[in-house]
Parts: C-alpha cells; structure tokens; sequence
C-alpha cells in the first residue's frame, strides 16, 4: 500500500494528549496507563478486538462516562494544553467542544433543520439568520445539503440510514468543535453509505481533528493518518497507519493487522 | 437403480392416525380462548345496548332539543326538568381542575423520575406513587371533604369578601362546604400516579442511544428531557393524558361526596354543582321504581358519559398514532 498522504510534520500541531490515562467502571480497570497523540487536523483510528478499550477511551475525549455513576479516570487528556479530565472543568463545556457521531445513526424525532441546529440552540444561539447559515454550512460540511435543502422541515426519520448517519455528522460539526470523535460510524451501514461517509471524513479532516474507533482494519487503514492498536486496556502500539499496518513494531499488532486474532 | 436411494421406503410412510384427535383438541383450545375475548366484547356490546335502549324510551317522553339545550336538571322534581348541560358542566369543570393539578405534576414527577433520580430513589418513590392509585376512591372523597376543601375555606376567608366585592358573579363571600374546587383538585391528585406512572415508562423506553446523542452535543439533563425524551416518547405521555381525562370524567365517588348534588349550571369552580356520575349515583341509591321516565334518566346520563369518555379516547388514539415516532 502506497501512502499518498503527505504528511508535513513541521505544520503538525498536537490537539490533544492522552497521559497515562487509567479508567475504571467501578472496581473494573478498563483502561491501562494509556498514552497517545492526537493530531491537529489528521484522522487517528482507534483499533483493536472487542473490549479492548477503544470505545472506553473515545468516551473519555468528551466525559460521557461522566453520565453514569461509579465511573472513574486517573490521568490526563490535554485539550490544547487543559486536562479535560480535572474534576472542576465542567463536562458539559467539554461536550461543547468534543462532539461525537454514534454508531447507529441517532437523530432527534425532530425536522432535519432542527437536528442540525440542536447543538447551536443548546449553547444559547437563537438568532434565526445565524442558525440558518450555522445549519447550511454543517449540511455542506456533512455533504448533505442537496439532498436536504428542500426538505429542512421534514422529519429526519425521513432520510435514509446513510443520509441520517451524514445528519448526525452535520450535528456534530455545527458548533465547529476542536474534535469530533466517531464510534464505529459505518457499522449499521450498508458498503455505498460507508463509503461516503468515509469520503467525508476525508474532507471534513481540512477543517477538524477526527478520532473515530473502528472494527474494520481496511477502513482505519483507509480514513486514518495515524492508528492505535490497543488490546486489553492497554496502548500496545501507536503510529502513523501505513507504518503501523505495514511495519508493526509488536508481535501482538503484527498478529492482528494480519488477521490472526480477533 | 440408480433413482431407487431417493425413493422412501414403504415403513417410513406410516403415519399415525391421530391427525383428527389433534384438530379437535386445537378446536376446543381455540374455542375456550375465543370465549374469554369475546366475554369482555360481549359485556360491552350488552351494555351498549342497555344504555341504547333505555335512553330511546327516555327519548320518546323528552325531546332530544330539550336535553342537549336546557338547562334545567331536575328530573325528580315537579315540573321536572330534563336539560344534561348542568351535568356535562359540572362533569367539565371538575375534570379540567383535575387536570389542572394531574398534568403538570404528573409530568414533573415523570421527567424527575426517568431522568434524575438515580436507581435507589426510583426504587423508592416509585412503588410510593403506584400506592396512591390503590387507595379507594371513596376514602379520597372524604379526604376532599374533610381536609381539603375546611383548607381551601381557611385560605379563602382573607381574600374571600375582598374578590366578591370586585367580581360578585364570580367570587362568593365564603366558600361553601361542598365545591368542585376541592373536589376536582383530590381527584388530579388521585389521577396524578396514573399520569406519571405511563409517562414515565415512555420516557424510559427512549434508546439511551438517542438521551446520548443529546448529551453528545452538550445539553444538560433538563435540555436533554425536554427537548429530546419528551418529544421522543409524545404519543405515550399523550396516551397518559387522555388516560387521565377518561379516569377523571368517569370518577363518582370523589365528586358525589365533596363536589355537591346540586345540578348547576356552571364552569366556577367555587361553586357546588353536580356530575353526571354523582347524578346517577344519587339517583340509584334512592327508590326509584323501574320503567319510570325518573328510572330511565340514568340510562340517558349514563350514555352521554360513555359518550364523552369514548370522544377523548378516539382523540387520543388519533394523536398517538400522530406523534408515534419509530427510533
């Protein structure tokens, strides 16, 4: 596999920073002195078997562990420079920052205009010319605007699954965050959808910082610049995809990128 | 010889004779079912048709303009008179108070209990709630009568002689002893489990996929049960309500004993007036004998009641199915 990917590291700039981050549900440690870079502005693919901890550690970049009760971090995750996971730092501004795309496609029983807006309204946007031209650019950004321009008032449970996937994508690049953190985005989708979602993840990389965890190794090799590979709690590997995929420098990562466990 | 292997053999196409035992057995099984569905079918139908036949007899002494337009309500009485709107009023005005109280809390105590309380205080609170829909009726209604409306009198001492020099039509220098203030507001109280309770367990049926999503975009939990769960789950909170309009119209006990017998035309509801249900318990505790014009009033009472009550659940079946979402 040949990277055309240029990857210039004079301009690269580090968005965030995970240090020997622990995480517990309860007593049960998930997470493992975990540490990582995440690229300004590059896509960082999170891989590895099921209960490996990718999604746990997607979870912590905007605190939705925060919602259940007994869960705890030990750590740190610097979000330009702040530790996101300080118990003061309130995880709704967090949120604010860090939105996510789910793994099936979760739009609100709501028009498609006010899916997109959501996230505006909710951090005190109202005036109606700004909410108009916030929604238009996330459904262009979100390649979804000219399916969707003529129909901004109908429900979103209208949209195909696809097209309701690119609506949550929309959603969560509204209030242009610093990070937007996908959790297996293509899994409830069909090839087509996929792929296009995985264009745009391609485009949206100009604007935004991307984590996205996947099951799919072709996909991570696909959408991703750098490549986690994380097995039991705990980072084993962490580098540029191609090298990582093509030149593992662990017995483990070299196993499962070549499909051997898993 | 080569097709022969596919061919069973003649012993393997020996069935048992048992087919015809098996069809009667399933027969009797489905009648039995068939038997205990069509029970609950046939009770209605049978009481339909009471309530049908009684009031066409009814409606051969009195004419229909009479009933749906006067409004006098005084069937025992000479000159009697037969006009159902002081019923239908004071079956509204209790109703709407009731709900006035219902709605508001039902919903309140259904938000709080699917998106705050955490799991030890559902556990609690919960059952606590269900309580207060087992509680009889009638021990609500002496619960209006004795607590609640001396209560409401207490309060409206101060302000009562000060509102019924400004609006005397409408404010009573004292409140009376029986009213449908008091009434009405037990009942919502009584009505308020029923409520909180169904639209509860539509809030929770909302995918935490979809209470995450909101989440995910920075709403706190207030935004994220507003504007999310609440909409998501409208067609069951709807169902609860119009589940509780039902139970209110249909409620007697409560209004027979703390709303007053008094058939009055009017929506205040400081005043004392009588409901279609306190109507036709007063009149079927009395001596009545059958077939009298006196004795055929209930049936016509009655029928308006199912009446109203089978408008809100046809307006309610519509609106769900209006808001039903598919997540």
């Amino acid at each position: 596999m040949v990277d055309t990917r240029v990857v210039n590291s004079s301009v690269m700039e580090r968005k965030a920073e995970v240090k020997n981050l622990d995480f517990y549900y309860g007593s049960a440690k998930a997470l493992k002195s975990v540490s990582m870079v995440v690229w300004d502005r590059r896509v960082t693919a999170l891989i590895g078997p099921s209960g490996c901890g990718k999604t746990t550690l997607l979870r912590c970049f905007n605190r939705m562990h925060d919602l259940y009760p007994g869960n705890r971090y030990d750590g740190e995750i610097l979000l330009d420079g702040v530790n996101i996971l300080e118990k003061q730092i309130d995880p709704i501004e967090v949120r604010m920052r860090v939105s996510m795309v789910f793994q099936r496609p979760n739009p609100f029983p709501k028009s498609i205009y006010e899916n997109v807006a959501y996230g505006l309204r909710v951090q005190g946007i109202t005036e109606k010319s700004l909410l108009d031209e916030k929604v238009e650019k996330a459904l262009q950004g979100a390649a979804l605007w000219n399916e969707a321009k003529d129909r901004l008032k109908e429900p979103a449970y209208n949209l195909s699954g696809g097209q309701q996937q690119r609506l949550c994508i929309a959603r969560a690049i509204a209030t242009e965050p610093n990070i937007v953190l996908f959790d297996e985005p293509t899994s409830a989708l069909d090839p087509i959808a996929t792929s296009s979602i995985e264009e745009l993840m391609n485009e949206l990389k100009e604007q935004v910082t991307i984590l996205i965890v996947t099951h799919s190794m072709q996909q991570a090799a696909r959408v991703s610049d750098y490549t986690a590979f994380m097995y039991l709690g705990e980072m084993v590997e962490f580098n540029e995809t191609n090298l990582l995929f093509n030149k593992p420098a662990d017995q483990k990562t070299q196993d499962y990128v070549s499909g051997r466990f898993g | 010889m080569t097709a022969q292997p596919l061919k069973p053999s003649g012993k393997d196409l020996q069935f048992t004779q048992k087919k015809k035992a098996r069809e009667l057995k399933e027969r009797v099984i489905e009648f039995i079912l068939f038997l205990a569905a069509f029970s609950c079918v046939a009770t209605t139908v049978a009481i339909m048709y009471i309530l049908i036949s009684e009031s066409v007899l009814f409606f051969q002494e009195v004419s229909l303009v009479e009933f749906l337009t006067s409004k006098d309500w005084s069937p025992l009485f000479d000159p009697p008179g037969y006009g159902i709107l002081p019923l239908v009023s004071g079956t509204l005005t209790t109703t709407a108070v009731a709900l006035s109280v219902a709605l508001p809390m039902g919903l309140i105590s259904a938000i709080y209990l699917s998106e705050f309380a955490n799991s030890s205080v559902r556990e609690v609170v919960k059952p606590i709630l269900e309580l207060l829909a087992g509680i009889p009726t009638v021990v609500y209604g002496y619960f209006a009568l004795l607590t609640v409306i001396p209560a409401l009198q207490w309060l409206y001492l101060p302000i009562g002689p000060f509102l019924s020099n400004i609006l005397p039509n409408i404010f009573p220098a004292e409140l009376a002893g029986f009213n449908m203030l008091g009434a009405g507001l037990v009942m919502g109280l009584m009505i308020t489990p029923l409520i909180s309770s169904i639209s509860e367990d539509a809030m929770r049926s909302v995918p935490i996929n979809l209470k995450e999503g909101s989440y995910a975009t920075g709403a706190t939990r207030l935004q994220t049960a507003l504007k999310v769960v609440l909409p998501a789950a409208a067609s069951g909170v709807i169902a609860a309500f119009i589940l509780g309009v039902s139970r209110a119209v249909g409620e007697t006990m409560i209004v027979a004993i703390a709303a007053g017998l008094q058939p009055t035309f009017t929506f205040n509801p400081l005043e004392s007036a009588a409901t279609i249900t306190a109507f036709i318990v007063q009149v079927s505790l009395g001596d009545l004998p059958h077939g009298t014009l006196e004795y055929q009033t209930i049936f016509a009472a009655g029928l308006v009641l199912v009446l109203v009550t089978l408008a809100f659940n046809v307006i309610g079946y519509f609106l769900t199915k209006r808001f039903r979402e598919t997540y």
